[in-house]
């Protein structure tokens, strides 16, 4: 019994076919790193299980809800799922404690106090504690992405998604968001990545998905993905990105 | 190797006096080029042909005190014995003279409620009590004696609304609704006990709008006599008319182009379509037209019987009309908030009016802050117009009630410059806050990058 099952889903946007056929279950606490050459809908895919893209035919239940045009149902996975974006997509108008507390305070319907606790607890997590009452373009990069991640943190999800976390961000802070997904992966969060970072996946994913022009080419779990590689297009892809 | 007596031994330290000073200002700004010095030129020519003679028009030579209008004419500068003489019609126009204390009175307690809500600090959910309150007490006095139907209705309706409002913010009262009387009871009882809670000058604040709010009320609902002669709102008129009609439009118009920009921006197509229609055909017809049509045609649609009062009208139209305006400027703020602000809101479970009152709004509004001050400055200037349908504003009280006398019909420009004073005045203060407004938030953008 997955917590995502997603079951002969197909997406167009306009006449281009960027979904095709995709079956996919991931069990709770299960790491899933995704890759592929851009624009094979690796990002679309996971931003169908937020429903922030309409998939068009199949079927997506997420923790036992399917996703369907109900708002009620939106909002109920959406309170379940959290995103972490390439572009961090803080609000810059609210400082960081304000962004880690708006969503408890609203969605959650938490008391302000206990929602801002819990916000530094989360910040606390990601090592960043100190800079609560900052803007978040006062904030590096790597540090945006943290404060990112403890936002979606705070709404205690039960699934996290990430859409190329690391792709917006200076070399030098990298490994500073990356340590925070590994410790979050220990954890024992359930994790669905977008990432081109191969050492990553090599650590903590259970399973990594190659993806080309809207379909799942090969799934495998990290070593045999990795030296193993089935599919020529696999292979191709492989050996562009680690053959260097 | 340095040759003696040559330039660059003798060369002084620091740039040369041409450079530096006055001299040095001089040169950079008025004289840098050929076209530099003949703007300087022709400018000072100018200011000396044309500032003496104003000088000596509106100060030397000007009638200061009291004078009748022959002694102005025989003058040969500007006659503001006529401003004098003239002053109290202009400003409270067809009002009866010897209430005028009224008007006066209002123009304060409107005034107040804009000075308040001008602070940040001040941008709590009470503010909407002071309101309430500073515009029924401005009511009762520009009307006094028994206060019209509609009006007492829309006052219950509001204080109901309002009443209800405070409660919700507090949680424990939340149980008590449906009977009024307990609601008024309760309020005010929170209102002292919550002093404080409030602390301060919130809670002073608090109290003056509550307070001036409750004894609105009491005399509306129970029809207590204000002991004040009635004044029908055909002879209101000048400044308190003016700014009625401004703040009043200002403040309905903005939540309702609010509505409109999101409503245009809508999902839904019949909303949309509605929201569409609604400003490109008020856009597309001129205020004048639209008070026409309030003022003359609407009457002959409605039932026998029912009257709405020609200020009521008129108000009418110049909210409509700013409010297709307003919603186009804050659309273009809304269309200027990157679509991962949505996105972020949306991953979070946030709901629409959620998503839209605390992530995307406070955003797009801090944008246009600019063009949503000029066009409140286009309305307040714009009330001006109602004088078509003959409510006697500041600008037709100063030419009807004033310039109109016989005897000081000669006085038109200073009569002029007056009211062009007033609306300057006024004008100059909005464009001066939505300064102070920019910065306020600039600042926070800035510690932003």
């Amino acid at each position: 019994m997955g917590i995502i099952e997603m079951r002969g889903v197909d997406k167009w946007y306009g006449q281009f076919h960027v979904l095709r056929n995709i079956n996919l279950d991931v069990k709770p606490k299960e790491k899933i790193v995704i890759c592929g050459p851009s624009g094979s809908g690796k990002s679309t895919l996971i931003r169908c299980i937020n429903r922030l893209e309409e998939h068009q035919k199949g079927q997506i239940v997420v923790d036992g809800v399917e996703l369907t045009n109900d708002l009620k149902h939106i909002e109920q996975i959406r309170r379940e799922v959290g995103m972490v974006f390439q572009h961090f997509n803080l609000f810059p108008h609210m400082t960081v404690l304000e962004n880690l507390s708006l969503a408890p305070i609203w969605v959650r319907k938490l008391p302000k106090a206990q929602a801002e606790e819990r916000a530094m607890q989360m910040l606390e997590r990601v090592r960043i504690a100190e800079q609560a009452k900052k803007y978040p373009g006062q904030l590096s990069g790597g540090q945006q992405q943290r404060v990112a991640i403890a936002r979606s943190l705070c709404m205690n999800p039960k699934i996290m998604l990430f859409d190329e976390p690391t792709s917006a961000l200076d070399p030098e802070m990298i490994k500073e968001v990356l340590d925070v997904m590994v410790e979050l992966a220990r954890e024992g969060m359930t994790m669905l990545c977008v990432t081109h970072e191969m050492g990553f996946a090599k650590i903590v994913a259970d399973r990594v998905i190659f993806m080309d022009r809207g379909e799942i080419i090969e799934q495998n779990d990290p070593h045999n993905f990795f030296d193993h590689p089935q599919n020529d297009r696999t292979k191709l892809f492989l050996s562009q990105i680690l053959g260097h | 190797m340095v040759v003696p007596g040559s330039a660059s031994a003798t060369m002084p330290s620091g740039p040369p006096a041409s450079q530096v000073g006055f001299l040095g200002w001089l040169r950079r700004n008025l004289f840098s080029n050929i076209w530099n010095t003949l703007l300087t030129i022709l400018c000072a020519y100018l200011l000396v042909v044309l500032v003496p003679p104003a000088f000596n028009w509106l100060i030397l030579n000007a009638v200061w005190s009291e004078a009748p209008p022959e002694t102005c004419r025989a003058a040969e500068g500007a006659c503001w014995a006529f401003i004098r003489e003239k002053h109290r019609v202009i400003l409270f126009g067809r009002y009866p003279f010897d209430e005028h204390w009224r008007p006066l009175l209002g123009i304060a307690v409107l005034l107040s409620m804009v000075m308040v809500s001008c602070f940040r600090r001040f941008w709590r959910p009470w503010i909407v009590a002071i309101w309430a309150g500073g515009l029924i007490v401005f009511f009762v006095l520009m009307w006094g004696g028994d206060l019209p139907v509609t009006y007492r209705t829309i006052a219950l309706l509001a204080g109901l609304g309002v009443a209800r409002f405070a409660l919700s913010q507090h949680a424990a009262a939340n149980n008590l609704r449906g009977v009024f009387l307990w609601i008024m009871v309760l309020l005010l009882i929170l209102t002292i006990g919550g002093s404080s809670i409030l602390r301060g000058l919130d809670s002073l604040l608090a109290l003056i709008g509550i307070g001036s709010f409750f004894t609105g009320l009491g005399g509306v609902i129970f029809e207590v006599p204000t002991g004040l002669s009635f004044v029908p709102t055909s002879l209101w008129g000048g400044l308190p008319l003016t700014l009625l009609l401004s703040i009043v439009g200002i403040v309905v118009a903005f939540p309702l182009a609010i509505l409109l920009a999101l409503g245009r921006r809508s999902n839904m197509p019949l909303i949309r379509t509605v929201c569409i229609a609604y400003i490109e055909l008020i856009r597309g017809v001129p205020l004048i037209s639209l008070l026409f049509v309030a003022s003359f045609l609407l009457p002959l649609f409605l039932p026998r019987g029912v009257e709405i009062s020609d200020v009521l009208r008129a108000q009418v139209a110049i909210i409509l009309f700013s409010a297709a305006y307003l919603a186009e400027v804050i659309r273009g703020g809304l269309q200027a908030i990157p679509r991962g602000q949505f996105e972020a809101a949306d991953s979070m479970g946030l709901g629409y009016w959620q998503k839209m009152g605390k992530v995307v709004l406070p955003q797009a509004i801090t944008i246009v802050i600019p063009p949503i001050v000029n066009t409140f400055i286009g309305l307040f200037k714009d009330t001006s117009l109602v004088s078509i349908v003959s409510l006697s504003d500041l600008l037709l009280a100063t030419k009807d009630m004033a310039i109109a006398d016989v005897n000081w019909r000669f006085a038109y420009a200073e009569g002029y410059i007056f009211a062009a004073l007033i609306y300057f005045m006024f004008c100059f203060f909005m464009s001066k806050y939505s300064q102070y407004l920019e910065t306020q938030f600039e600042t926070g953008r800035r510690k932003r990058r």
